[in-house]
């Protein structure tokens, strides 16, 4: 089994790259968003590290999933939040393990229902290499690779810390 | 060794398939219910007030009996739900009713509609269609005559937990015709599994079924007692109809004795909500000024309506698509 790397570290250097990244581009006053549960407390964390006036959303995106036909809503959806007009508004998704990127496209669809954002940045804590639709992180934490049958799973909030699971059947 | 469902409602895994009645629901399915609502609730607020869960698939809603909310809420949960809506308003024979029933869902259900919502005047016609007419499609009772109204009675739960929290410690009065009223029934039932100690059911002997205590509820006949500290009020519509069938002296009776008013009002607590499933009657069981007044939540009933309705669909809908996988894993099973 591969030893998980700590959070903390990884954070501090988010923070950096999400501040240089938000610069180079150009993208002024920022709003945060973060997916539930683990991308709202990276959102939260970066949002104080590197700009602790602007403004922080929540999304769950049960509604937007594409397997409601394999699978139904998941057992508890919470209301997504989103305390600030999206419209022309640069937005930063956060979330915390990037994989397939399923849950990214369903964030997407569901911000822009809210509105017309001027741009979304994406930052993800982990990237588990599975991608399956052309979605990728601007701002990303580290790069994993799994043992066979296994998932990584973010607890929190305090400590926040990984965690290896088996894949659920 | 297949698990065989428990309840005509449910699927094999306890997830609801129809909503019919809130009778064998659980608590913690109410709860997942109005939980779900809340959600719902908050895309009500957005620019697009539309989410996919329900593309592509059809809901009919299908009305032996008028009745312009209830048939518009459930037409509105279901566009912003994406789905395609067909509303059938069908006047029913007195004389065949039952041939009309079902060769009338037969025939939708051969236009490939996934979901029914029935709105019908005889008492168990949504449970019939569940049970005998078209059971793998999604039957959503919106009132069957003088039975149940399943998802009135989840918005009224719903507006009672925005306001209030939770239902353990509040005393609930339902006032006026209960024997007539499916939604006191379903409300009955839907306050004693989620748990609310005092339920009280406050009319006339004459409007009152027999063996009401078996909801576990209080009875009173004078409005003036059974409203004091009260948390909540439901008054329910008076059907003008009953006033001739000699069940009533007459209207100005009738208010004098259970209209909420002002000063009736006053003898609930003094932050008392005041709920009413609609249409209401001005002047015949609620004083305009309380129907209008600061305690009046009777609107915000009307938007919780699609929320809730909106949760229903979606929960009911992703049973049945369990439901449906499983029958077909199973028969892929036996045929190999």
């Amino acid at each position: 089994m591969s030893a998980l790397p700590d959070v903390a570290p990884l954070l501090e250097r988010m923070a950096a790259d999400l501040t240089k990244y938000l610069s180079y581009r150009n993208f002024q006053n920022p709003a945060f968003v973060g997916i539930h549960t683990g991308g709202v407390w990276i959102a939260e964390h970066l949002r104080n590290q590197c700009l602790p006036d602007a403004p922080l959303g929540t999304l769950d995106i049960a509604f937007y999933r594409d397997d409601f036909e394999q699978n139904g809503l998941p057992p508890r959806v919470r209301p997504s939040e989103l305390p600030f007009s999206v419209d022309d508004r640069h937005l930063v998704l956060v979330d915390d393990v990037l994989m397939t990127g399923r849950t990214i496209r369903a964030a997407l669809n569901e911000l822009f229902d809210y509105g017309r954002p001027a741009s979304v940045t994406l930052v993800a804590l982990i990237d588990i290499e599975a991608r399956q639709l052309p979605i990728r992180a601007d701002v990303l934490g580290t790069s994993l690779t799994l043992p066979e049958g296994q998932r990584v799973k973010l607890t929190g909030p305090q400590p926040l810390q990984l965690t290896l699971n088996p894949v659920a059947k | 060794m297949t698990p065989i469902p428990s309840h005509l409602q449910l699927n094999h895994q306890g997830q609801l398939r129809h909503f019919l009645s809130i009778e064998g629901l659980s608590r913690e399915l109410l709860t997942e219910l109005l939980d779900t609502a809340d959600s719902f609730l908050e895309v009500g607020e957005r620019a697009v007030k539309k989410v996919p869960l329900l593309r592509g698939k059809t809901v009919c809603n299908v009305f032996f009996e008028n009745s312009t909310r209830t048939r518009t809420t459930f037409e509105l949960a279901a566009k912003r739900l994406s789905a395609d809506v067909l509303n059938l308003n069908i006047q029913t024979s007195s004389t065949s009713k039952g041939e009309t029933l079902y060769d009338t869902l037969r025939n939708l259900e051969a236009m490939a509609a996934d979901m029914f919502v029935v709105r019908h005047g005889d008492s168990g016609a949504a449970h019939f269609i569940a049970q005998q007419v078209c059971p793998d499609v999604a039957i959503i009772n919106a009132g069957d005559g003088n039975h149940s109204h399943p998802t009135q009675a989840m918005l009224d739960m719903l507006t009672i937990r925005r306001h209030r929290g939770n239902f353990e410690n509040l005393s609930v009065a339902i006032v006026g015709d209960i024997l007539h009223s499916r939604v006191a029934r379903s409300n009955m039932q839907a306050l004693h599994t989620l748990g609310c100690p005092d339920i009280r059911v406050i009319a006339p002997r004459t409007l009152l079924p027999a063996g009401i205590e078996q909801y576990g509820v209080r009875v009173f006949n004078d409005l003036r007692v059974g409203l004091r500290d009260v948390d909540v009020v439901i008054m329910l519509r008076l059907q003008k109809e009953r006033m001739q069938s000699g069940l009533l002296p007459s209207e100005g009776e009738f208010y004098r004795l259970y209209g909420l008013t002002r000063e009736t009002l006053a003898l609930a607590k003094p932050d008392a909500l005041v709920m009413h499933p609609g249409p209401i009657n001005r002047g015949v069981e609620i004083e305009s000024e309380v129907a209008d007044g600061a305690q009046s939540v009777i609107l915000n009933q009307v938007t919780y309506g699609i929320a809730v309705r909106m949760a229903v669909m979606s929960m009911a809908m992703a049973g049945q698509n369990a439901q449906r996988q499983y029958n077909q894993e199973a028969q892929h099973a036996t045929d190999h």
